[in-house]
């Protein structure tokens, strides 16, 4: 019985080979796998499938909620709390209130973009098992790696650590937990 | 993808497309020009009203897209290449909109009170104003307008069409040189355009936004008219090589950008107007807001407004030609609503009103005005040949 794993880590030396490698993956049914480059590969958000999150959902959320925050915000202000009458206009007068609730959607939906974000990608994470391969330390400088998890349901040690070196890496490592 | 391997003349079938739409067009203009003569002889006051918003529209289209023409100039990048020659026949219709002006010289006693000796008279504030409203400066300035724009016109399609036949060159370096400039004339021409002949159907009234609010409007026809006209020639050869949804996509975010810069300079209007409440200036809302025009109003918040701005949020959708051109062309509509709710209130104080000639007026300049350009787009190559950022423009979108 060998200890688990958390997955395999194939290097390779050009981004062409990395997104050839991300494609032929995906082809062959892995879900589960992870890419790692010193610089953005536009193609590679194609070819591991990455467009679709729920980043803009969560904006459009915040946004919402800033803009009836802001807007209730002054209603209670100037309807409720300090009912003081301006230049004999009606107590409820939104015209003024819509540059701060503009203001406000602005301000949420940027935090929840920040907020959204970092916790989409799991931010602040102290431990992370990719940095147990070897020479992992080279991908923010000239290598690209493909992780194959071992939580993808077609993982088997043996067939895909196989299946990596049909792709031509530079090496291929596993990846401990 | 090189440029070697691709021909950008238009093709058999985008031809005989064009030419029909031509036709369509130009029906469509000369029924309306027809009725307008009509309009003309039996009702001149009704006439001279609905022609002035018609022809701001067009206005709008040409010298809006002369003016995106020059941005693309200034700020380099793909977007600007696919649109190049689309804005460059656009602004060749220039001459078209020149020669459409002169039924506003003949209607400036219809629709402009301060050409009337009498009035002015009568009024000491007029008297003020008289030395820059008076007929003859007005159409000094109206020739330095559309002046300034035709010359433009003809030097970037001069240039542009010295770089397809010389290669990048002199003819490149002039486009560019010329552009920054030509974005400057055009804003101050456009606000003083603005101020002269819509501001000043109100004489006494005056607000220092109007003239952002026009450049705002151009650049969004333009866009939008840009935009549809993109989707029509995606179907076909030679742009049905070269389009990608990423081009779209650009030109989405501009049609999504404008919207909001519409609505942030005619909402800060209305705030400045309703904040300081003064007898001078609310009029001019007042005559928008009651007897039927505050629907229309509201149908301009939500139609120009709330509607697209909602709508082009989508990546998808933006990225969609048939959507993304429905979208434009909707906003096309309701710039003419937006036209025709800031010039014809004044005119009938107190109670909406919509005459046949509001569906003519309309119809023929733009009909017209459509045939024109689409005979000037046909004349050169759908993209051009030489420009710095071709290759960029073919890449785009592509993996």
């Amino acid at each position: 019985m060998t200890t688990p794993i958390y997955g395999l880590m194939a290097e390779f030396d050009s981004p062409t080979a990395l997104v050839r490698a991300a494609r032929a993956a995906r082809e062959k049914g892995y879900r589960k796998l992870d890419a790692y480059s010193p610089f953005p590969i536009e193609d590679l958000s194609g070819a591991l499938d990455l467009h679709k999150n729920k980043l803009p959902l969560i904006v459009l959320a915040g946004g919402i909620a800033g803009l009836i925050a802001g807007y209730l915000l002054q209603y209670f202000v100037t309807v409720w709390y300090y009912p003081i009458n301006i230049a004999g206009r009606p107590l409820h007068s939104w015209p003024s209130y819509v540059v701060i609730a503009f203001e406000t959607t602005i301000l949420f939906a940027a935090l929840s973009a920040v907020l959204g974000l970092l916790a989409l990608c799991g931010l602040p994470m102290p431990y992370h098992p990719v940095f147990n391969a070897p020479r992992f330390a080279l991908a923010s400088r000239n290598r690209f790696f493909l992780c194959i998890e071992s939580r993808d349901p077609l993982f088997d040690r043996a067939q895909t650590g196989e299946f990596l070196l049909t792709l031509d890496p530079k090496e291929v490592s596993e990846v401990a937990h | 993808m090189t440029s070697a391997s691709l021909d950008f003349d238009i093709g058999s079938e985008l031809r005989a497309e064009l030419r029909r739409w031509r036709k369509r067009a130009l029906a469509v203009g000369l029924l309306g020009a027809a009725l307008c003569a009509a309009g003309f002889l039996r009702a001149p006051f009704q006439f001279f009203r609905s022609y002035l918003w018609s022809y701001l529209f067009v206005v709008g289209l040409s010298a809006g897209s002369l003016a995106w023409l020059m941005l693309q100039y200034v700020t380099g990048g793909a977007w600007g290449v696919v649109i190049r020659r689309p804005c460059e026949a656009a602004a060749r219709t220039l001459p078209l909109v020149a020669l459409m002006f002169l039924p506003i010289i003949v209607g400036i006693p219809n629709l402009y009170q301060w050409s009337h000796p009498k009035i002015v008279a009568a009024d000491e504030i007029l008297q003020h104003k008289h030395a820059y409203l008076n007929v003859p400066f007005f159409l000094v300035r109206a020739a330095a307008y559309l002046g300034g724009w035709l010359l433009l016109s003809w030097f970037f399609n001069r240039w542009s069409a010295a770089e397809d036949r010389d290669g990048p060159g002199p003819a490149s370096r002039k486009l560019a040189a010329l552009a920054g400039p030509g974005l400057l004339f055009w804003g101050f021409s456009v606000t003083f355009m603005a101020i002269d002949w819509v501001l000043s159907l109100d004489p006494k009234w005056f607000s220092t936004i109007f003239g952002m609010m026009f450049m705002a409007g151009q650049a969004l026809s333009a866009m939008a008219f840009l935009i549809a006209l993109m989707a029509l020639l995606s179907f076909r050869r030679p742009m049905s090589e070269i389009l990608t949804p990423r081009h779209l996509h650009d030109l989405g975010k501009f049609l999504l950008a404008l919207v909001m810069v519409w609505a942030y300079f005619s909402f800060s209007q209305f705030l400045i107007i309703w904040s300081a409440n003064l007898p001078s200036e609310i009029p001019w809302y007042l005559a928008r807001m009651r007897g039927g025009w505050q629907y229309v109003g509201l149908a301009l918040v939500f139609g120009h407004f709330a509607l697209p701005f909602a709508l082009l949020l989508s990546r998808d959708l933006k990225r969609n030609f048939k959507l993304l051109a429905g979208i434009a062309v909707f906003v096309l509509f309701m710039r003419l609503v937006d036209l025709y709710w800031l010039v014809a209130p004044g005119f009938l104080r107190g109670s909406f009103g919509l005459s046949w000639l509001d569906f003519a007026a309309p119809a023929g300049v733009f009909g017209l005005w459509l045939a024109y350009f689409l005979t000037q787009l046909e004349k050169r190559p759908l993209m051009p040949l030489h420009d710095p950022h071709l290759r960029e423009a073919l890449e785009h979108g592509r993996e």
